[in-house]
């Protein structure tokens, strides 16, 4: 099969590559451009964890072709840090309250509730749990996630947050 | 977990994409949101030769106005329909619905034309738009044309769709000012097709249904109008003998799979309740 020549942005960077039309987003992202933060679960677009934001949308990079997101604007979760390289308000929030313990599933999080933060800025539990309903963790029970990601929306809008991790 | 190999097309318009289903036959599939289909190709369940993909073709994305009717395109994506307020103040069910569909990522990509179009029985916006009474615009090779949602459906992923044939809007009627809505879905976890689900649309005159029409998912090969049902409950209060009647006429015509989601008769069960409830929760709303 003949490969088609691709380009796009990723974190920022514009990227490029050669790719068969069958190439799934991830495996572009994993294997062409060895950024493999982006992580493979299920492959059936149950799990989440190979989410990524692309021109304003979380979306499941394990359900895309690579042909597809000619000309997009994608983020990776190696793109979620503040410019300085000091870690985002998402990011601290999964640290200080204890967001993973295996930590498969945390890249897919943390894009996702990057999105959802950009689109709710201030969201209530409810709207978190159903903001984050497309991502698994088979882990934590996601108390400490949805605390990981009220942490970042209070820090972001210049509140203190108080509630403990368990 | 690789599809098979196809070629990747992407049309500008319409007349460019019914032009390549017509030329390259039956080995192509127009590709919309991807997320029924391309999960089918990772599972070789579904090896087209060509994928032609419909995201290149601005004009079928977009609600708009068109007289007493929503038009919907064929490219709008579920996440767009819940962020219409449009859609939210005249049509609400269908903002009720989307939220039931799937996950948030899902739904940024997954499209209603897709959702209407696949035939899936588990697809839930086919049963809503029986109830609503809308209309699919079909584009062919040999012009357009404007099938009823009623007459669209004839068996699990067999439409009135003809081959190069695409489904390129849905048109739904605006239900009467001051109507009740509900879409009840039971599913077993986020992102499930519904075990049963079940859609309502009535309006009410001086507390007795004045009109009703219920829709059903999932419970038969293709989406049902449950049309005994609905007139089982007009002229009533929705009384406890009433609910129990349109429970009855629903489950008659249910014909659902033995399948994970349960046993034959569970799923009719469940359906009947499915029906009662969104009858209740859609009188509650109605003015």
């Amino acid at each position: 099969m003949a490969k088609t020549h691709v380009a796009m942005k990723v974190n920022g960077a514009e990227v490029e590559g050669l790719v068969e039309p069958r190439t799934l987003l991830v495996h572009f992202i994993r294997e062409n451009l060895g950024m493999t933060g982006t992580h493979i679960g299920c492959e059936t677009t149950h799990c989440g964890a190979c989410t990524i934001d692309i021109d304003g949308m979380s979306v499941k990079s394990c359900t895309m072709f690579a042909v597809q997101a000619q000309g997009s604007d994608i983020t990776t979760v190696e793109g979620m840090a503040n410019a300085d390289g000091s870690l985002s308000a998402l990011q601290e929030g999964f640290r200080m309250m204890h967001g993973l313990q295996c930590g498969f599933c945390t890249p897919g999080m943390i894009v996702r509730a990057h999105r959802l933060l950009k689109e709710n800025p201030a969201p209530s539990e409810e709207e978190i749990r159903i903001g984050i309903s497309g991502n698994i963790c088979r882990c934590t029970g996601y108390q400490n996630i949805v605390r990981a990601i009220q942490y970042a929306a209070a820090k972001l809008n210049g509140i203190e947050f108080k509630e403990a991790a368990e | 977990m690789i599809p098979g190999a196809f070629s990747y097309h992407r049309p500008a318009s319409v007349a460019d994409a019914v032009k390549l289903l017509s030329d390259l036959g039956e080995d192509a599939r127009p590709l919309a949101g991807g997320h029924s289909l391309v999960p089918m190709m990772k599972l070789r369940l579904a090896s087209p030769a060509h994928l032609v993909d419909l995201h290149g073709i601005a004009g079928l994305k977009g609600i708009r106005r068109d007289g007493d009717n929503l038009v919907i395109g064929a490219m709008t994506t579920q996440h767009d329909l819940l962020a219409s307020e449009d859609v939210a103040r005249s049509v609400p069910i269908l903002h009720e619905a989307a939220l039931l569909i799937a996950d948030p990522q899902v739904r940024y990509r997954g499209t209603i034309g897709g959702n209407v179009a696949n035939g899936d029985p588990g697809n839930d916006m086919p049963a809503l738009m029986l109830t609503l009474g809308a209309t699919y615009r079909l584009e062919g090779a040999n012009g357009a044309r404007e099938v009823q949602a009623a007459d669209f459906y004839q068996g699990a992923y067999f439409t009135a769709l003809e081959p190069g044939e695409i489904l390129t809007a849905v048109s739904v009627p605006l239900p009467a000012a001051g109507h009740g809505y509900a879409y009840e879905k039971l599913k077993r976890k986020v992102g499930d097709y519904a075990t049963a689900a079940a859609a309502v649309v009535l309006t009410l005159a001086g507390g007795k249904v004045a009109s009703c029409a219920i829709g059903l998912t999932n419970v038969h090969e293709t989406p049902l109008l449950a049309a005994d049902a609905a007139k089982a409950v007009i002229g009533t209060s929705l009384d406890a003998a009433a609910l129990k009647n349109a429970a009855a006429a629903a489950q008659a015509i249910m014909s659902p799979a033995a399948d994970a989601r349960g046993p034959v008769e569970y799923r009719k069960h469940v359906g009947g309740i499915m029906v009662a409830r969104a009858l209740q929760r859609a009188a509650s709303r109605a003015r």
